[in-house]
């Protein structure tokens, strides 16, 4: 099984609608999901026997505020989840990404909604909740999204482009 | 006139303990660092475990996306600790995967002797460590006397004892060293004269050759001792399907009786660095016969199979390393390709996962076009495999959770990164 195999099935089972494009030509090809159907997808290649991606190796989160015009990569500011994938039973990889707005209806504070998959790999729940966490991702259906790695009252996601380090946290000094 | 549960008369029904909350750590001592477990216990029985992490939390992916790739290594040692040189190899491999850099077959040589000797290193703590755990102090001493020696030689390659920054991008710092003093700790053991003058590829040859009989003593001090196979057996089973959707990796994976190592299922460029070398995978259920008979408690997925895995990975490593000692001399190309910090970084982005002694460290690395990656981050193996103690300890007693922690192996700089 290789990627464009996954693709194709894929485009036949949601359409052109929810498979938004196969990305060739890079070191690590990926399929790009709609937001709002990652969660089917995910059930879907976790259980259909010939393509069985039951390892979640990674979930992660990474902002795109890169609005520098001399940069070789211009795009418009996004915020992605990453998903890399291994399937044990048929010994390869998948890399799945799903690209949301930075903040919801454009209000900056509301976090982008993304539904999560942490019913179909055990793992997705840690991992959903470190990119909460640092990056500022609200999963949907999530079934405790907390602060995992910052303590409960931090304010603020670490990981955005735009974070500012708190002036004082708990009567210590920031910056 | 028979009662019934509404009956005013009846007071209580059952006999009910009261649920209690229990607070396990951050600083007792079987959590292996600062791990909170949060227990709520009905008398000794545990309901619930809820992992409270993030205490030595130092957001090592932000500072990563202000740092050029080779003044991040540095970053990258201190998330495991135990096994540094693992975490750098790591690291290195995905800034080159990212670039399109292959590093000489003498590089690739040199990072194998020098990570396998590493990983002998952390399974000896873990070994050590989880006898702690279980209330036996001897083979923690037998452990760090071994693993002294690693790291005096260690030491002698890099300078440093336990945050080497010595593999990095293109290869490694410096060449393999030549003539050392013998370390101190090898003379009085082998009974050498302590200033004797040897090759440090002869140092370590001389140190295998020692430790080798040695294991035998581990397997009779624990693996094979009676009490500690009550401890461990039969006690926190993880199924082969919990292990996958867990993202468990490395010898946790392996004792549930998944056959999958990096090493030889990993990436091209991971494998054929280990192309060439005779090796097995030791993988539970243990049928191969060298590995002896089993003790009868054992099932499959439980505490003593992870063990036992790290014990059986320890004499791989060994051979590993003399074979590629052997190789070492006639090896072609040079120890490093230079690399310069200003390098800019293509715009692409990988992910690359590495088999580390705790398991499978991934990295993931964007890069933009600057020297600098525009996001750098690292995919914990012990924040994966520490995630199924909820599951696991279910239902078992108090005593049997550092049982169960411990047989994870877990290094908690590595999971708050």
């Amino acid at each position: 099984m290789r990627i464009e195999d996954v693709h194709q099935r894929l485009l036949d089972r949601f359409g052109a609608q929810a498979i938004r494009e196969l990305k060739t030509g890079v070191k690590d090809p990926w399929i790009e999901v709609a937001a709002d159907r990652i969660a089917d997808v995910a059930r879907f290649i976790h259980d259909e026997p010939d393509i069985k991606l039951d390892g979640l190796n990674d979930l992660c989160g990474s902002d795109w505020l890169d609005t520098d015009p001399k940069k070789k990569n211009p795009c418009e500011p996004h915020v992605e989840v990453v998903y890399h994938l291994y399937s044990y039973t048929h010994k390869y990889f998948c890399k799945l990404k799903v690209k949301t707005p930075r903040w919801t209806d454009g209000q900056a504070g509301q976090l982008p909604q993304v539904p999560s998959v942490a019913g179909v790999w055990g793992i997705a729940d840690w991992h959903e909740r470190e990119a909460f966490d640092l990056v500022g991702i609200d999963f949907t259906n999530h079934p405790n999204l907390r602060r995992i790695l910052c303590p409960e009252d931090w304010e603020g996601h670490p990981l955005r482009k735009d974070y500012e380090f708190p002036l004082e946290y708990h009567g210590v000094r920031g910056k | 006139m028979s009662l019934t549960l509404e009956d005013p008369r009846i007071i209580e029904f059952d006999v009910r303990t009261d649920e209690m909350l229990v607070n396990m750590g951050p600083q007792h001592p079987s959590t292996h660092g600062v791990l909170r477990l949060l227990l709520k216990t009905d008398g000794e029985i545990i309901h619930e475990v809820t992992p409270h992490i993030g205490y030595l939390h130092r957001c090592a992916e932000k500072i990563g996306e202000n740092l050029a790739t080779p003044q991040w290594i540095p970053y990258t040692d201190r998330m495991d600790y135990l096994a540094a040189m693992n975490m750098n190899l790591g690291f290195a491999l995905t800034v080159e995967k990212l670039i399109g850099m292959e590093v000489p077959e003498k590089a690739m040589t040199l990072r194998v002797i020098i990570s396998e000797l590493n990983r002998i290193a952390s399974h000896l703590v873990g070994m050590g460590a989880y006898g702690l755990d279980l209330g036996t102090f001897s083979p923690f001493l037998y452990a760090f006397r071994e693993r002294e020696i690693i790291l005096d030689l260690f030491e002698e390659v890099c300078g440093a004892r336990l945050t080497y920054s010595y593999i990095t991008v293109g290869g490694a710092t410096h060449d393999l060293p030549g003539e050392i003093t013998i370390p101190p700790g090898l003379a009085q053991l082998t009974g050498r004269d302590p200033n004797m003058r040897l090759q440090w590829v002869d140092a370590v040859r001389m140190f295998l050759d020692w430790m080798t009989p040695r294991i035998k003593e581990y397997h009779t001090l624990l693996t094979r001792n009676a009490i500690f196979i009550k401890r461990t057996a039969d006690l926190g089973i993880l199924t082969r399907e919990m292990a996958i959707s867990y993202g468990c990796t490395g010898p946790v994976l392996r004792g549930s009786g998944v056959d999958h190592d990096l090493r030889r299922d990993g990436e091209p460029i991971y494998t054929r660095m280990y192309e060439g070398y005779n090796y097995k995978i030791p993988v539970a259920p243990f049928t191969d016969p060298e590995y002896g008979k089993l003790p009868k408690e054992v099932v499959l997925g439980d505490n003593w199979c992870r063990f036992f895995v790290r014990m059986m990975e320890v004499v791989q490593s060994i051979s590993l390393v003399r074979q590629a000692m052997d190789k070492y001399p006639t090896s072609k190309g040079e120890y490093r390709v230079p690399y310069k910090m200003s390098t800019k970084l293509p715009s692409d982005e990988v992910y690359l996962e590495t088999e580390c002694p705790r398991g499978q460290m991934g990295f993931y690395v964007v890069g933009d076009g600057d020297a600098e990656p525009f996001r750098a981050r690292a995919k914990s193996s012990c924040f994966c495999n520490l995630s199924i103690t909820g599951p696991l300890c279910k239902g078992v007693l108090i005593a049997d959770i550092p049982a169960i922690v411990g047989s994870l192996d877990i290094v908690m700089g590595e999971i708050d990164r």
